[in-house]
């Protein structure tokens, strides 16, 4: 692992290529392109971009009335305010009537940090998997966040994507990135881990602790969670018999219960959920409040350990 | 189109409302009924669109953003041409394309889908920014209900229109001056409106909401530099009187006794 880069950051220079490439794409923010880095659009492109002030719920309606006019929206604000307060403009106003809207929110999930936990979305990727018809990403690194990004502006329909604030280790291996199918990044016998966002360096770094003690564990990466690569997870599941899930979101609804949901009643194996525990985040270091979560590669390689 | 054609549209989009809240048993004759006149006078004498081709790309759009009166908007889209009027038996039915609240995948002629009160608005101000930031002429209308707006999100669309100076929008708000659980006085008093939509940066034109003629010149009077607001007074259930000015009659259907009594009332 060399430098670290954001998701974020990669997801804003992403945006830039793409003002280059397609001059349908339009973005938007509610006062936060410092943070969610939409900012490098702004520089860029000025006229497509629209800062909508602290107003998510318009910001997305008027991402929407932008789409039926031909054009290609990226609206972007921080997880909580947009899949949370925004919640149900994107349901009525986006999906329902599934124009072609990508939603881009930043600061998921407890790494966060210090803002604490009135800032830390650890139920977006619940909430947005609950719309039908909705697509939903998260992307592992800034590699795979500007894949992501370029893949979006191609996708038709509405799409989630999260994105994280954290700076984080950049994959040396340059992964290929198709909405909708898993990457395996590791094949072992003893267990299927299925990772997402931040979480899939973090079970790497555990599988390597692990395979010191003799075991071998898959780690699969996730990046769409909807829709779910179901054939991958069936496969691996099957293969392995342990199944363990990985993401920095709530237990409940997220990642876990959409690998859940392939699995019931098809493949009988054991099942492990690793994430927050139906819990608020709180303020720290980014590194410190990942740690009090259990969501540090030594604290997962224990959990997978214990659950074989 | 003269002010006696329509009228005679009018009248006929009022029997349409009745036929299809009674046949359906459900759905919202009071608001549908108060925007007879704007919605009639923005489609027929406003709206450049092409019922043979409700999908080209240079039409003017228009939003409803008070959903709810979806039985005056098919009633009107039937009236252009956009959809059959065999399609009224099926309104509120399971498989029908007519929704309780308009969805724009299943209606030729819908822009966008509503019925969640307080977003129409800024969908809106999307389609108005979408079409000047590509050099487009398209004319963008919404209709809000007066209720609608104790939503915060309209008053967020409307410092957006301000503050893009979009002159391409046109907000027409049907102020019939009640709302499910009564007056918007005794709810939750809107004050001074059109003091507060001045204040947020409209040129406003208070009108009567059934006078045709005042409809007609509020909608030619040209505004530039901001967007258009047309306070439109008008009464809820406007035609049938049993319905005027009746809170009940929100969201309530006529019986068969109540449908024959209105229909006789609203005939030629």
């Amino acid at each position: 692992m060399s430098e670290k880069i954001a998701t974020r950051e990669a997801y804003g220079k992403a945006l830039v290529e793409l003002g280059a490439a397609n001059e349908k794409v339009v973005v938007l923010d509610a006062d936060l392109a410092g943070a969610t880095m939409t900012k490098h659009f702004k520089a860029a492109y000025p006229d497509r971009f629209f800062d909508c002030g602290i107003a998510e719920a318009n910001m997305m309606n008027i991402g929407a009335g932008l789409s039926t006019m031909g054009l290609v929206p990226f609206c972007s604000t921080f997880a909580l305010f947009g899949a949370g307060r925004a919640y149900e403009q994107i349901r009525n106003s986006i999906a329902y009537p599934k124009f072609n809207v990508k939603i881009c929110c930043s600061h998921a999930g407890v790494s966060v940090g210090e803002d604490g936990g009135s800032h830390q979305a650890i139920e977006d990727i619940g909430l947005m998997r609950l719309i039908p018809g909705m697509t939903v990403i998260v992307p592992a690194d800034a590699k795979e966040a500007r894949k992501a990004t370029l893949a979006l502006a191609e996708f038709k329909g509405p799409a989630y994507m999260r994105l994280a604030r954290l700076a984080t280790p950049v994959f040396e291996e340059d992964y290929p990135f198709e909405i909708g199918k898993a990457n395996v990044l590791r094949q072992g016998k003893d267990a299927a881990v299925f990772a997402c966002g931040l979480m899939v360096n973090e079970t790497l770094e555990a599988a390597k602790l692990l395979a010191a003690e003799g075991i071998e564990i898959s780690v699969i990466n996730v990046h769409t969670i909807k829709p779910i690569d179901a054939a991958c997870v069936t496969e691996f599941a099957t293969k392995c018999g342990n199944v363990i899930t990985v993401e920095e979101h709530s237990v409940i609804g997220g990642l876990g219960d959409a690998v859940a949901d392939v699995l019931m009643g098809k493949v009988s194996c054991k099942f492990r959920k690793i994430g927050v525990n139906d819990q608020f985040g709180q303020s720290g270091k980014a590194a410190d409040v990942l740690r009090e979560y259990g969501l540090t590669a030594d604290q997962i390689a224990a959990k997978i350990k214990e659950t074989l | 189109m003269n002010t006696i054609e329509l009228t005679k549209i009018c009248r006929q989009v009022r029997r349409d409302i009745i036929e299809m809240t009674a046949n359906a048993g459900s759905g919202h004759p009071g608001g549908s009924l108060s925007a007879v006149e704007l919605l009639t006078s923005v489609f027929f004498n406003h709206m450049r669109v092409d019922p043979r081709n409700p999908d080209d790309p240079n039409r003017d759009r228009f939003v409803l953003s008070k959903g709810h009166a979806a039985p005056c908007y098919y009633g009107v889209l039937a009236e252009m041409g956009f959809i059959s009027r065999d399609e009224f038996t099926n309104f509120r039915q399971l498989h029908s394309i007519l929704q309780g609240h308009p969805d724009c995948k299943k209606v030729p002629g819908v822009d966008a889908s509503t019925g969640s009160l307080g977003q129409g608005c800024s969908i809106a101000v999307g389609m108005a920014l979408g079409a000047r930031i590509q050099g487009k002429d398209t004319k963008v209308y919404a209709l809000l209900g007066d209720g609608e707006c104790q939503e915060g999100q309209i008053w967020e669309a409307f410092m957006a229109a301000a503050h893009h100076k979009l002159d391409n929008l046109t907000v027409i708000i049907d102020n019939n001056g009640l709302q499910i659980d009564g007056t918007n006085d005794e709810v939750m008093s809107l004050g001074d409106l059109p003091a507060k939509l001045r204040a947020f940066g409209f040129e406003v034109f208070e009108i009567d909401g059934h006078d045709l003629d005042a409809i007609e010149e509020a909608l030619s009077t040209p505004v530039s530099g901001k967007p258009k607001c047309i306070l439109a007074h008008t009464v809820k259930g406007k035609g049938v009187s049993f319905m005027e000015n009746q809170v009940g009659w929100h969201g309530k259907a006529p019986n068969a006794e109540q449908r024959e009594q209105a229909l006789k009332e609203l005939e030629d």
